[in-house]
């Protein structure tokens, strides 16, 4: 196959693989049976398409093909068809299948999105699951992204898929009035990819820009499906505003750098352009969500030519709105931080001070990080060189554990 | 398919206000109005509780009490026959059991033996 080929079928596959396994899954109701096709249907494709060129509908060729591998299988597999076929009796009894006109593949990767984030699953589960049927990554590479070994990504999703095949997990979309309690868990774990690939856990790099950018495309996918609901809007302008500074979070040796020292001339300006434009939707016509609110103080930051010129007051009352709609302690740091930021640090350190009976912050090392910062801007050398000592005992990544050092080895000479 | 939901009741010694009979009396009716009720009741005090255990050698030995000492106890349960997951999820929120810190646990029976 030449590149180019190559490279549009891959894209095809990428567009159209959730979208597929979303359709079988409706109509088989069974994940199992649904991937195993949809892998097939690809194979097939991969031996055709660069013979016969891609398709004017190739979703609707994998599909096609792909209900006839289904086919297929189920005749080999009596016991197993029996058993679905007892599944599939209810469910068009519960939902009959819309029909859809002309080859055109309805898209139920919002089934697909609400199934894979059902809070019956655990948390690792439901993330692990989203990245495998909306994101298109193999086992070995959802494994990867969250550096554990393959066999126990493979165990972890097969027991999800378990889990919604016995526990009968359905597969449909909330209705309206079930739709507050459910959408946030389905951000929380579009987030959360984020999040791992903005600072990973552990390993040898402070970014995983594969996960973040994959966390943004779920997010304009369930934007698309949903477009009413304006946290998605908000979630995905957050994530953007903070992916515009990732070719500045480090050196070139991959150190860190701190806001104050980035190169803000190498801030996306589209990226930043498009989340503000969003954090606009997500917080006009009702109640601020809590994805919307980190949005906007996303955007104050990539708005301001410089830390100094940065709106902290706008930032802290920000920070205040974030902490009723969700209070928790590490939100309660951030507004510290900004608070020293425009008070000064002795406040924010009094703030911070105020959180030193929080359990969750024990093992939280940016608290006792900022601790540290205050302290040393301070002077108070002792107690900013043992700030930075508890943070490092419960640092995460190989980036975040040299910057510590750093910091410590600056603090140290001072003392007497 | 037909799920169990296992009342458990909080901790003893909690003082918080709990559900009253008349709450449980409505309960009971609506799952048996809905048609989803398939069995189910509440268990006698937890003092009344005798454990059973038989040895590989055949032994058999009988002791006071549930086999494992849990901080919540479990009541009562109800069987229902509902379409999914969901569906059994939202019977066992309408519980009162699930209310003033008791829980209910939502299992699926084994129905297709796999």
């Amino acid at each position: 196959m030449d590149e180019q080929a190559g490279t549009s079928v891959e894209s095809v596959f990428r567009e159209e693989r959730g979208r597929l396994l979303a359709s079988l899954v409706r109509r088989f109701g069974d994940l199992d049976l649904a991937e195993e096709v949809t892998s097939d249907a690809i194979e097939a494709a991969l031996v055709h398409w660069p013979v016969d060129g891609v398709p004017a509908k190739p979703g609707a060729w994998l599909l096609t093909t792909a209900r006839r591998k289904a086919v297929d299988r189920l005749r080999r597999d009596q016991a197993y068809a029996a058993r679905l076929a007892v599944l599939q009796v209810d469910v068009d009894r519960a939902d009959p299948a819309p029909p859809h006109a002309d080859g055109e593949l309805p898209d139920e990767r919002l089934q697909l999105f609400f199934t894979c984030s059902h809070p019956a699953l655990a948390e690792d589960d439901r993330i692990a699951l989203t990245l495998r049927c909306l994101g298109g990554l193999t086992t070995p590479e959802v494994a990867r992204a969250f550096l554990v070994p393959p066999a126990t990504m493979a165990q972890r999703i097969v027991r999800a898929k378990k889990k919604i095949r016995q526990a009968r997990i359905p597969f449909r979309t909330p209705s309206i009035d079930e739709l507050p309690e459910r959408l946030p868990g389905v951000l929380q774990v579009i987030y959360s990819v984020f999040t791992e690939g903005y600072a990973a856990s552990s390993g040898p790099d402070l970014q995983r820009v594969d996960l973040a950018v994959e966390a943004i495309r779920l997010a304009r996918i369930l934007r698309g499906l949903l477009p009413d609901q304006r946290e998605i809007s908000g979630l995905l302008a957050l994530m953007l505003l903070v992916h515009a500074r990732r070719d500045t979070r480090t050196d070139s040796s991959g150190g860190i750098v701190l806001l104050e020292d980035q190169d803000r001339e190498c801030w996306d300006r589209s990226m930043i352009e498009e989340g503000s434009d969003l954090v606009v939707v997500a917080l006009t016509g009702g109640a601020p969500g809590p994805y919307g609110v980190q949005a906007a103080i996303a955007a104050l930051h990539d708005e301001a030519t410089d830390v100094e010129s940065t709106d902290w007051p706008q930032i802290c009352a920000l920070y205040g709105v974030l902490l009723t709609l969700t209070p928790s302690p590490v939100v309660a740091v951030n507004r510290a931080v900004a608070v020293a930021m425009r008070d000064g640090a002795a406040v924010g350190l009094a703030a911070l001070d105020a959180l030193s009976e929080e359990p969750k912050l024990a093992d939280y090392h940016p608290y006792h990080l900022a601790r540290g910062e205050l302290l040393a801007r301070l002077g108070r050398t002792d107690a900013a060189v043992s700030a930075y000592q508890r943070a490092l005992n419960v640092v995460g990544s190989e980036p975040e554990r040299a910057f510590l050092e750093r910091r410590l080895a600056e603090t140290t000479p001072d003392r007497e | 398919m037909k799920y169990m939901l296992l009342i458990y009741t909080a901790p003893g010694g909690d003082t918080e206000p709990q559900c009253t009979f008349e709450d449980w009396q409505l309960y009971d009716k609506e799952m048996k109005d809905a048609g989803v009720w398939v069995s189910g009741d509440a268990l006698a005090d937890l003092s009344t509780t005798t454990t059973v255990r038989v040895s590989q050698s055949g032994e058999k030995t009988v002791t006071d009490g549930p086999f494992a000492e849990t901080r919540e106890i479990l009541g009562g349960y109800d069987v229902i026959d509902v379409p999914d997951l969901d569906a059994a999820l939202a019977w066992a929120a309408r519980c009162p059991g699930a209310r003033d810190g008791g829980s209910v646990e939502v299992r699926p029976l084994a129905g297709f033996g796999d």
